[in-house]
């Protein structure tokens, strides 16, 4: 007996409240857009720059006292947060401080850094910094620029890949499917004010792979069946797509949703942000590559013909139901 | 039907069979690692029996390479340091004065008297008190420029005169710049490699990045401050004539001089001239040692041309103090008492006997011809690293096991041969990044449990297919051989696209973000070959010798 989480044979109608979809879709997206311009993302020091340190100490943490000796040096804004984890130990306290940047290019200096060691020795005893992240605004700046430019450029890479590969058609589904996955995901950590560093870029690029190898695999079939079924509406043959491929879609939806989940409770508060990430892009990513990149198909239409040359140059909507 | 060639599943086997020796060695890590630096060590050192002992704990016909485990999994310290290249330009403008001043006397006739003016300190600004000779000075000054050195530049002087009313400006060129920030950065990435050797620390990564950056990781420090005294340190030693002594720091000190503060006595500045006798560059030696007084002192010894000319000005100069400076501050200025003929000398000052050695250690390795600014600094310890290299251990287990136990349940026995490939899937991983020396960070971890998830979906796309084509009447071998047949092109643009944005994450990020680039490449590699030619290699094995009549994917 097999575990079947898709019945062998479904015919479930994904086109028929198509505008629906696209609307839920595209409302999604602007409230996730006006989040990000309203409250703006938790920047990391990556992005912003300033210093984050980790302290572990066997005591439990007392922020309102932590705060207080480090406001005497006067290092401008600092924000100190305890961090929990099922993974610490009984005795591990652990808290994260992070201090603005400061005046100059550079990153924080030794000294600074031994002066708040040696202040906050004093209301807690024995306590270690356990990591020390300094960035300078010069970097952070730049760091910006590279992670936009990244992002852009994969998005584009594809773009041209599944433009060669297929036609420009899918090409701009999917596309539209990424910037959806993105938008989506920017917004929830702008929503949720989850710290957006690095890491969180190595996170949206791998929800772009992970968005497309979806699309790809719909539009792989979508390709095949428009040449068998040659009768059919490009809408039948798109549902007809999305039902045979629906098994392996959840099949590899939840086998990488195990293994992202494990690593989410097990794998530490360092990556936590990061794997977070990650399982949000698997289930927008499955989503945007039916609703969203085959809608897309769908509006734009196809050329059927794929041996001849085109007859309706020039109007690609017209052969929608051709 | 199902034909696989047998030099093809001799190949395909081998190819695991590889990977699986390859990343053996990393089940074994710190034995492997042990013994891996004994064998260092008796390459460096020599033999001994207990090295000898520790090298036997591995056998050396095994590969011995092993995965690097990045700054976050380790622990150590990470710098990024921009280098100052323009403050090479004002020495070299000191340098250039009196050479300029020796073109110029002898043709007071014509030129006029000459002085220095202040200006920007990568300037030399000079006022004749004849404009009208001023065509003879250019001519004078730019006889002095020689070709620069470099490839772009072929053609170009070194530098450029011009002139204003009855002011002339010396300057470098652009293509003098270019050239000399090059060497700059080329030099001050010799002399930050050289000090931390001097410390013998283990694998330290130090690289150049960008045109003016150097990026230094060096495991196992203690933390970030520790690497920047051992780097940040200029150390440019000069020895300069004295002017003045005095206790204004914004005394005006005269053109070609500066006012420098004493290291050790508050409120005490002097004036030195600006062009040194002897320079840091001169030393061939420096030693941490003691003085007469039996206090902490650094001994050291100029070449022969230092040498010399520190006994011609010990010669001309006796009765006048002297000063010896180090990075903008008088250690010490003694007065000359006779010739000093050897060139060799002590340093003398306020040292505890570690701020002894390690100036030493700085004298030896080099002066940095410039300063450097720190950008970006990040110290991660040991034990967060340890934490993380457990925590990601669980997590990988535990995603392992639930992909495995689920895809039986799914597919049964061709479940089984999916986990099977995916097995062999991470020991390829392990084996590649070992072979090509490539380091796992924690986002790296992330990366090999998404490849988990992701890599049995190229087989999902096979057994689905297959299922479909039993479903529409097909036998068992032919819906195999069509399964494979179509899924490829799906399992090909899917991967390629994922593909794409791996590399694109390599070529832009940096640390821990490449380091997880390379996984989820290497990853999506070894997952399209497990998945077509590997579990393709047990089905046919199975099916010729089972030959069953019918099948259940």
């Amino acid at each position: 007996m097999r575990l079947k989480l898709v019945p062998a044979e479904t015919s479930f109608d994904f086109f028929g409240k198509w505008k629906l979809w696209l609307g839920i879709s595209a409302l999604m997206m602007v409230v996730g857009f006006a989040s990000f311009m309203y409250q703006g993302l938790n920047f990391g020091i990556d992005f912003r720059g300033g210093t984050t340190i980790r302290t572990e100490s066997t005591q439990a943490v007392d922020v309102g006292a932590y705060r207080g000796a480090i406001d005497t040096l006067e290092l401008g804004d600092v924000s100190i947060t305890e961090v929990f984890d099922p993974t610490f130990e009984e005795d591990q306290y652990v808290a994260m401080i992070r201090i603005q940047a400061q005046a100059d290019g550079e990153s924080i200096s030794g000294e600074v850094i031994e002066t708040i060691n040696a202040t906050l020795d004093a209301v807690a005893p024995g306590i270690k910094f356990v990591s020390v992240e300094s960035v300078g605004p010069k970097v952070s700046g730049e760091l910006v620029q590279t992670a936009v430019l990244a992002v852009v450029l994969a998005i584009a890479a594809v773009l041209i890949y599944i433009w060669l590969r297929f036609e420009w058609q899918f090409a701009l589904g999917a596309v539209a499917a990424l910037v959806h996955d993105v938008v989506l995901t920017i917004g929830v950590f702008s929503e949720l004010q989850i710290k957006f560093d690095l890491a969180i870029i190595a996170a949206l690029l791998t929800i772009v792979g992970y968005s497309l190898n979806d699309t790809v695999v719909v539009f792989d079939r979508v390709r095949e069946n428009l040449r068998k079924y040659k009768k059919k509406t490009l809408a039948e043959v798109l549902n007809l797509s999305i039902n045979e491929t629906l098994s392996r879609t959840v099949m590899t939806s939840v086998t990488t949703l195990l293994a992202l989940i494990s690593l989410y409770v097990l794998g530490g508060d360092v990556i936590r942000g990061f794997v977070f990430a990650m399982i949000w892009g698997v289930i927008v990513g499955t989503y945007s590559s039916i609703f969203v990149a085959s809608t897309i198909l769908l509006y734009l239409g196809v050329k059927r013909d794929w041996s001849k040359p085109s007859n309706t140059t020039g109007n690609q909507f017209a052969n929608i139901d051709a | 039907m199902l034909q696989i060639d047998l030099w093809k599943r001799v190949l395909i086997w081998l190819v695991c069979v590889t990977g699986l020796l390859l990343a053996l060695p990393n089940a074994f890590y710190t034995r492997v690692e042990q013994a891996n630096d004994a064998a260092i060590e008796i390459i460096a050192k020599g033999e001994t029996p207990e090295r000898l002992e520790i090298v036997d704990q591995w056998p050396s016909w095994m590969p011995s390479s092993l995965v690097n485990l990045g700054l976050d999994l380790r622990g150590g310290a990470h710098l990024l340091a921009e280098v100052k290249v323009a403050d090479v330009y004002a020495a070299r403008m000191d340098a250039m004065w009196p050479e300029v001043r020796e073109a110029l006397r002898p043709e007071r006739a014509t030129v006029g008297t000459f002085r220095r003016q202040p200006g920007p300190e990568d300037q030399i600004r000079l006022k004749i008190s004849k404009p009208e000779g001023m065509s003879r000075a250019l001519e004078l000054v730019r006889g002095l420029a020689t070709p620069v050195t470099s490839l772009t530049g072929a053609g170009a002087m070194d530098i450029e005169a011009s002139a204003d009313g009855d002011i002339l400006t010396i300057q470098l060129s652009d293509a003098e710049k270019l050239a000399s920030d090059d060497r700059t950065v080329r030099q001050s990435l010799e002399i930050v490699r050289r000090r931390i050797d001097e410390v013998g620390t283990r694998e330290p990564t130090i690289q150049r990045q960008g045109a003016d950056r150097i990026l230094i990781q060096v495991p196992g420090i203690g933390s970030a401050s520790e690497l920047k005294k051992i780097i940040g340190t200029t150390a440019q030693l000069t020895f300069s004539p004295v002017v003045g002594r005095g206790s204004d720091a914004d005394a005006n000190p005269g053109v070609g001089n500066k006012v420098v503060p004493s290291l050790d006595e508050p409120g005490v500045y002097f004036t030195i001239e600006s062009a040194p006798v002897v320079t840091g560059e001169d030393l061939v030696d420096a030693q941490p040692a003691f003085d007469q007084n039996g206090r902490p002192a650094v001994n050291f010894r100029f070449n022969t041309s230092g040498a010399r000319r520190f006994g011609d000005y010990t010669a001309e100069n006796i009765g006048s103090p002297f000063a010896i400076v180090l990075d903008d501050e008088v250690v010490s200025a003694p007065v000359i008492q006779s010739h000093i003929p050897g060139g060799s000398g002590i340093i003398t000052g306020n040292f505890t006997i570690e701020e002894s050695t390690n100036l030493a250690v700085l004298l030896r390795a080099g002066a940095l011809p410039a300063g450097l600014e720190f950008l970006e600094e990040r110290t991660i310890g040991p034990e967060l690293g340890q934490d993380s290299i457990d925590a990601g251990k669980i997590a990988t287990i535990v995603a392992f096991v639930a992909v495995l136990v689920f895809m039986m349940l799914s597919y049964g026995l061709f479940g089984v041969f999916a986990n099977v490939a995916l097995i062999l899937n991470i020991a390829l991983i392990f084996g590649m990044l070992s072979l090509i020396g490539g380091t796992l960070t924690l986002p790296g971890i992330a990366g090999i449990v998404l490849t988990v998830g992701m890599a049995v979906d190229a087989n999902v796309l096979v057994f689905e297919r297959i299922r479909e084509e039993l479903k529409a009447g097909r036998g068992p071998a032919r819906s195999i051989e069509e399964g494979y047949a179509k899924a490829l092109s799906a399992i090909l643009d899917a991967n390629v696209t994922t593909f794409i944005t791996a590399v694109i994450l390599f070529a832009m990020g940096s640390g821990p973000v490449r380091g997880f680039a390379i996984t989820l490449g290497l990853g999506i590699m070894t997952s399209v070959f497990t998945a077509i030619f590997v579990t393709r290699v047990m089905i046919v094995m199975w099916f010729e010798r089972r030959r069953p009549k019918t099948i259940e994917v």
